[in-house]
């Protein structure tokens, strides 16, 4: 186990060379984010993966060149030069088989992918053979060297990670009109596809800045997991970016400090896993979409709408016994009637019926009959009413045959709100001019006994 | 440029690699999935290095395994996650794959010592070196041919996706168009869905391992998408897939037998045969082919849509 004065020193990056790793991951996860935030809702998340497999012909045809020129041929700003040209020329053409085409994203992605990639091993083989040196290097330009970056790589990530966040804050409100609705702010007038490649412009940036400090993978799991952990937690995009930055920052400073500690563990690799952790916790306990929250909401759905079918049944049954005779009011009813009502299972209906005892809806039961109390009569005659309402504006508007309504208006009362009822009401009121006070009859025929 | 009974061999390993998977990429076209080929190739990296780690060999038939089982679990984790979380699919995919590979390189490592899994030998292949690798010697009409291993693995996952697509051709058509409707006749679209990927990932495992897996990337997409530009039945779309991927495999090598001496720096080292990547050339060649598609297909080219255009406009 490290000591704890080792563990401070790496925190507070008193270590020279932990300082630049742990500044540079943190950046470059901050910008990754931020980009990333943009692609995943354009859903175009592996576009990443496609420049960074774009890159590769391009170092290679820089190499060659600059050799052709008497150059060392591995100068880091030219191969960085002809990395981006070649992403850049790998964006353009997913930007035009898409646009051009009937070929979905997916595939355009992959074919640029990979055919540029396949260029770009043809291309190493060729330098391979030639007497002016091996191509020993460049593959790792793409693989990543984090443990052997020199300050000079530092000063390129950090200049090019702070530019990129600073023209993604000042192109904010173009990128989320592109990322929202392409055609509403082509509609506007905004010029779509310049600001569409200004945007793969800056992705291309970083990832050709990060790509040879901490090689391909990570720069693809930077684009990606940050963002779509951020999209559990907020929807709004503003808060959304700033969270996915935060947790791009986060993941690249803990795995840099993790991996500080253990000399024999890739730092990328490591800040990968970091930031897959993030995204696992924010899939399950996520504020405004995680599994957890989802699924509570659900649940209290279901509860809502079993409290609601129990007492229309219970209501439908007293009413189809009296047959029109008297007023509708309180009377035991027998469990197997309620049962007959809909195709439920005993094991659902015995749950319903101890929630509605619970929420004081119904007496105590004794033996087979279930009773409503005052609470639990006024309701079930407000859901029955609902119902029927919107049975009603089925039939009237929605010209749903009678047949079919109490299925349609069993999918949208539960989930339509009180207001819409209110508004619904005064149409249907208006509509009458005589209006019943309480529950109207059921425009379908409600066979008595069943 | 020579022919030798090798290159004969390379063509062949070439062909059956490109086959077994276009005949499964019209599916992945059809379905947006795409990406699947790239995530499960990255995707391996852990079951290849867990097989390592249990058997301690590098047994060819235990890192098939492993690899094969990591593949399925990519495909099955990105369902999960773009099903559970509600997330993309492409994300979902990302996540998955970046995740796993950082999981094998750091399992890697613990291994460092002894193992030599190079993440960028995986990517490359060498099928320059399939011929080598002799399994077999059948004497036919007289004539004595030397088998390599890696065109009878590939030669049989051809076969196993043949037949898989004949058999299954009905389901897998309407589940590919329309999941709901294959539900409502009896189809399972999930089970359909999860034999897909279990085959792409056999594929991706047995292709990467001879010959890299930038051409089995290539070759999931390239050619069924072209087909797509060319016809918009699913039989003539598979028929043609199939026809460019043999064809991709063949220009493949033989521009890479052949581009060495444009290449000519003066120098004798440099012209010699083979220095240039045959997998590599096989993926440009397929992008070549959807290139030429792209503009000049019939109904779907650019070339084509433009002059439609303008006719439309002259009347």
């Amino acid at each position: 186990m490290p000591e704890l004065s080792e563990i401070l020193n790496v925190l507070l990056l008193r270590d020279y060379n932990t300082r630049l790793v742990v500044i540079c991951a943190l950046l470059l996860g901050c910008a990754c984010g931020l980009m990333g935030g943009f692609l995943l809702l354009s859903k175009r998340s592996l576009m990443g993966d496609t420049l960074s497999h774009a890159t590769l012909p391009g170092v290679g045809i820089a190499f060659m060149v600059s050799v052709a020129f008497g150059m060392t041929g591995k100068s880091l700003p030219i191969l960085l030069l002809g990395a981006s040209v070649s992403g850049i020329i790998g964006c353009l053409a997913v930007l035009f088989i898409r646009n051009h085409s009937r070929i979905k994203d997916d595939a355009a992605m992959g074919i640029v992918l990979s055919v540029f990639f396949g260029a770009g091993v043809a291309v190493l083989s060729v330098i391979q053979s030639m007497p002016e040196g091996s191509a020993a290097g460049l593959e790792s330009f793409i693989y990543g060297k984090t443990a052997s970056m020199v300050a000079g790589d530092f000063h390129i990530i950090i200049a090019v990670t702070v530019s990129v966040i600073l023209l993604s804050i000042l192109f904010f409100k173009e990128f989320r009109l592109l990322c929202f609705d392409e055609n509403f702010a082509a509609a506007q007038g905004w010029p779509v596809r310049w600001l569409d490649i200004l945007l793969l412009g800056l992705v291309t940036l970083v990832t050709v800045a990060g790509l040879q400090a901490v090689g391909l993978i990570l720069i693809i799991a930077f684009l990606i997991t940050p963002a779509a952990a951020a999209r559990f937690w907020s929807e709004r995009l503003d808060n959304m970016l700033i969270l996915s930055a935060v947790i791009g920052a986060l993941s690249g400073w803990l795995g840099a400090s993790i991996s500080a500690f253990f000399p024999r563990m890739p730092a990328g690799a490591l800040i990968v896993l970091v930031a897959a952790a993030f995204f696992l916790f924010s899939m399950l306990l996520g504020r405004s979409r995680g599994v957890l929250v989802r699924f509570i909401r659900q649940e209290r759905l279901k509860r809502k709408v079993g409290r609601q079918h129990l007492l229309r049944a219970l209501y439908e049954i007293i009413e189809a016994d009296l047959n029109g005779a008297e007023e509708v009011s309180i009377r035991p009813v027998a469990f197997r009637q309620v049962r007959g009502r809909r195709t439920w299972s005993d094991a659902n209906l015995k749950r319903y019926i101890r929630q509605a005892y619970e929420d004081g809806l119904i007496r105590e039961q004794e033996g087979e009959a279930i009773t409503l109390t005052d609470a639990g009569f006024q309701q079930a005659a407000k859901v029955t009413r609902n119902h029927r309402l919107w049975e009603i504006y089925l039939i009237e508007y929605a010209d749903v045959a009678t047949s079919r309504v109490d299925r349609d208006a069993d999918t949208v009362e539960h989930i339509l709100g009180e207001r819409m009822v209110v508004t619904l009401e005064a149409k249907l009121m208006q509509l009458r001019e005589a209006g019943h006070p309480g529950v109207p009859a059921s425009p379908h025929p409600i066979r008595p006994g069943d | 440029m020579t022919w030798f009974a090798i290159d004969t061999w390379i063509v062949v390993v070439g062909v059956f690699a490109a086959v077994s998977c276009a005949l499964l990429g019209n599916f992945l076209v059809l379905r947006k999935m795409s990406m699947m080929g790239d995530a499960i190739s990255h995707a391996v990296l852990p079951g290849l290095a867990m097989a390592f780690l249990i058997t301690g060999a590098r047994a060819s038939l235990t890192m098939f395994i492993g690899a094969a089982i990591a593949g399925v679990l990519t495909a099955l984790f990105s369902q999960w996650i773009s099903k559970f979380g509600n997330v993309d699919r492409g994300a979902s995919m990302g996540i998955v794959f970046t995740t796993l590979f950082a999981l094998g390189l750091i399992l890697i490592v613990q291994a460092a010592d002894h193992v030599d899994l190079d993440p960028g030998c995986v990517l490359y292949g060498a099928i320059e070196l399939t011929p080598l690798d002799v399994v077999w010697r059948p004497n036919l009409f007289g004539q004595a041919l030397e088998v390599p291993r890696a065109a009878l693995v590939l030669g049989g996952v051809t076969l196993i996706n043949l037949l898989f697509i004949v058999l299954f051709f009905k389901e897998l058509r309407i589940s590919s168009f329309d999941p709901e409707l294959a539900t409502t006749m009896g189809i399972n679209s999930n089970l359909m869905h999860y034999l897909l990927m279990t085959l792409v990932a056999i594929t991706t495992v047995a292709a990467f391992e001879a010959v890299g897996s930038i051409i089995v990337i290539a070759m999931l997409i390239a050619p069924a998408t072209a087909a797509h530009l060319l016809t918009d039945r699913l039989v003539s779309m598979i028929i043609v897939s199939v026809i460019l991927a043999i064809l991709s495999a063949v220009l493949g090598h033989l521009s890479a037998l052949l581009m060495p001496g444009w290449f000519d720096f003066g120098n004798t080292a440099s012209s010699k045969i083979d220095s240039i990547s045959t997998s590599g050339m096989m993926a440009v060649m397929s992008g070549l082919i959807f290139t030429l598609v792209f503009f000049f297909a019939p109904r779907h080219g650019i070339v084509a849509k433009h002059l439609l255009g303008a006719k439309e406009a002259a009347d």
